[in-house]
């Protein structure tokens, strides 16, 4: 294993992945053709079915969007050189920062302004307040490894489970509506990002159904201010240079610990704005379990986005035709179960993530030979 | 809260009990060698699955649990490729053993049998059900002894086995050659390769031993606790079990007291819902969440301390 050689640009970001990517699907193909179906017939209905219609694409960009922000929240700890698989419980919790201002002072508001001030200023309040309390989310687990020395893995994990406790409780005892069976807050309609459909109502268009909406844009906004926050700023320098080397970055009058609690904080806000996106744009009202693995989700699009924000968007992009595509799959096929993309999953974290060096002996031994 | 039903609330902390403590003692032997198992959790389901699928295919609890194994040891293997030979992150790894196996059972099961997801209900004979003794149910019915003994006695086979393997897990490590040798290995392995052993042979066997425990853990779940596998049954087991590790600092015996812990706030959370102490009531989910809280505090440092073996979770490489 010596022959671990510097390998061209083009391979390592490039090359790499795609091998990586393929052996997952390779992988994830002999699976249908273990339970006795064609794989290439499921990867055409995988793909073809969902990107052949406008409400395919726009169930695409919905998956997307919530993936954007969780790869983004997973991302932004990597650069610290830190594991949140807090995503889950951080994106849960967040759920209370974006419907709490819409339920409580939503009201209050919309009975003192018109509706067109109203509502955009109870969202910006809910977007900051999601982004808020996912980031105190974050930053405990973030304080307890840099303060008193728990390891983030094993504190994000509990207080992704805490969290489950703590969101059965909140809905059913504070935000459930006196009477109402369902376990679910009253409506937030003070506080209604329109979807897709609604708006093109409103501008007499006529689009088909889909939880889609303008959501998007604040993910790819949010993603933008990623990239410029972590290669652009003092901060951004210094979140990558104490991931990349903790000593060196202590020599460079760097402390690490603080670097640990801030990055952390902003990782967990990340998560926190899925919420913002899910819980307004999608369920608009506040029910249980609605972050359904996206946290998860999120590790896979950070390894297969190699952690920069454009990657993460165009692997948000794939997972959420891997989300739509699987659904259209089960419907087609009673034989495949929706849960195929659950696998995909799981393989694409194995493959890009844990197996990742595998072939670098190989190429290095290849492009040494041509060299 | 009544004291009548306190011998049924006892009697269900040692079932809840078993796959914590399997699972936690398969932690504990990988992470005593090294390796950190976050993917305990997957190994049980992928477990709980093939067990209940072979018995009842099969018609046997055996040929169930053998399979339950073996498809564990399958997982155990994957794993511990990634973290000894490719050096991968462990984390990652169990990440992505435990989607695998959550959704791979839902594939395979969805496909084989039909139902969503779920196995067939296993007959008595194709389940562990609680040991027969002679004069059992004389014994029960006793005045006074009757439901001490209940609580004790009426349980199945795995059930004893994983509070033998308590005394045994803790008495490997500490008096015998290869117990030393693994704990060597998770503490210092430099060491161990000076010594001329080698230290991927030690670390593979460690998780093999994981794996066939997390594998019995599994089948308990699919074909003692319950008749079927059900999606996600393992149900955060896996993680209650790698807190309790935690909670008991690496060791044996203290294992089997966090889990005897953890299962007890869990029967008393499946039992009832709100407790009332002094007039207040408390919800359920403090109990759900008790585990982790302790924990956390725990690994804060404000009550004691725990401390993982020095090289669990860094990967081994000899060239350096």
């Amino acid at each position: 294993m010596t022959s671990r050689g510097e390998l061209p640009t083009w391979v390592d970001v490039g090359l790499i992945p795609l091998i990586n990517l393929t052996i997952a699907f390779i992988v994830a193909g002999l699976v249908v053709l273990i339970i006795g179906e064609n794989p290439f017939q499921a990867i055409w209905i995988l793909l073809s079915t969902p990107l052949g219609s406008l409400s395919g694409w726009f169930n695409i960009i919905y998956y997307a969007t919530n993936f954007i922000f969780t790869g983004l929240c997973v991302a932004m700890a990597f650069h610290a050189g830190l594991f949140n698989i807090g995503g889950e419980g951080q994106a849960y919790i967040g759920g209370l920062g974006a419907a709490a201002p819409g339920l409580i002072i939503g009201g209050a508001l919309a009975s003192i302004l018109p509706f067109w001030i109203s509502q955009p200023v109870t969202l910006l309040i809910c977007l900051v307040a999601s982004f808020a309390v996912g980031a105190l989310w974050g930053w405990f687990p973030g304080y307890l490894q840099a303060k008193r020395g728990s390891h983030i893995v094993i504190t994000t994990i509990m207080l992704n489970y805490i969290t489950s406790s703590v969101m059965v409780y909140m809905i059913n005892m504070v935000f459930r509506p006196v009477g109402k069976m369902a376990v679910e807050s009253r409506a937030i309609d003070d506080a209604y990002i329109m979807n897709a459909r609604e708006i093109g109502r409103v501008v007499g268009m006529k689009l088909p159904a889909s939880p889609l909406n303008p959501g998007v844009f604040v993910a790819l906004g949010v993603a933008w201010a990623v990239w410029y926050l972590l290669w652009r700023t003092k901060l951004g320098y210094e979140i990558r240079a104490v991931g990349a080397n903790t000593d060196a970055a202590i020599y460079a009058g760097i402390k690490p610990a603080r670097i640990i609690m801030i990055t952390m904080a902003i990782s967990g806000g990340l998560a926190g704005l899925m919420a913002f996106h899910e819980v307004l744009g999608a369920q608009h009202r506040l029910v249980l379990e609605y972050v359904q693995g996206a946290g998860f989700v999120g590790i896979a699009v950070a390894l297969m986005g190699r952690s920069h924000p454009l990657g993460i968007v165009l692997a948000a992009l794939l997972f959420g035709l891997l989300y739509q595509g699987g659904t259209e799959l089960s419907f087609a096929n009673q034989n495949i179960n929706r849960d195929m993309v659950v696998v995909i999953q799981g393989l694409v974290i194995l493959f890009m993530g844990a197996l990742e060096q595998t072939f670098r002996p190989w190429l290095s031994a290849i492009f040494a030979k041509v060299e | 809260m009544e004291l009548s039903i306190l011998p049924e609330i006892l009697s269900s902390t040692i079932r809840m009990s078993v796959p914590l403590i399997l699972a936690c003692l398969a932690g504990l032997w990988s992470e005593r060698s090294g390796i950190v198992d976050i993917g305990l959790e997957g190994k049980m389901l992928a477990s709980a699955f093939i067990s209940a699928s072979a018995a009842a295919y099969f018609h046997s609890a055996w040929a169930g649990l053998a399979c339950g194994i073996l498809i564990s040891i399958g997982f155990s293997l994957i794993h511990g490729y990634a973290a000894i030979n490719q050096r991968g992150n462990q984390v990652v790894s169990g990440v992505a053993i435990n989607m695998l196996a959550a959704g791979l059972a839902v594939v395979i099961g969805h496909s084989w049998f039909k139902q969503g997801g779920r196995t067939p209900q296993l007959d008595d004979a194709s389940r562990f059900l609680a040991i027969d003794f002679p004069g059992k149910e004389a014994l029960f019915a006793t005045e006074g002894l009757g439901p001490i003994a209940r609580i004790f006695l009426d349980h199945s086979i795995l059930t004893y086995a994983a509070v033998l393997l308590v005394p045994l897990t803790a008495w490997t490590l500490a008096n015998t050659r290869f117990g030393l040798r693994l704990r060597a290995v998770g503490e210092n392995p430099q060491a161990v390769d000076t010594a001329g052993i080698s230290v991927a042979r030690l670390r593979y066997q460690a998780v093999i031993i994981a794996g066939v425990l997390c594998g019995v853990a599994g089948a308990y779940l699919s074909t003692a606790l319950q008749t079927s596998f059900v999606r996600d049954m393992s149900g955060g087991r896996g993680f209650l079990a790698l807190t309790a590790l935690i909670f008991a600092n690496w060791r044996a015996w203290p294992a089997l007291g966090a889990c005897l812990l953890f299962g007890f706030l869990q029967a008393v959370a499946n039992f009832m819902q709100g407790v009332h102490i002094f007039g207040l009531e408390i919800p359920v989910q403090v109990f759900n969440s008790l585990p982790y809280v302790m924990t956390i505090v725990l690994l804060a440092g404000f009550i004691g301390k725990s401390v993982p073996p020095k090289a669990s979770g860094i990967p081994y490489t000899k060239d350096r």
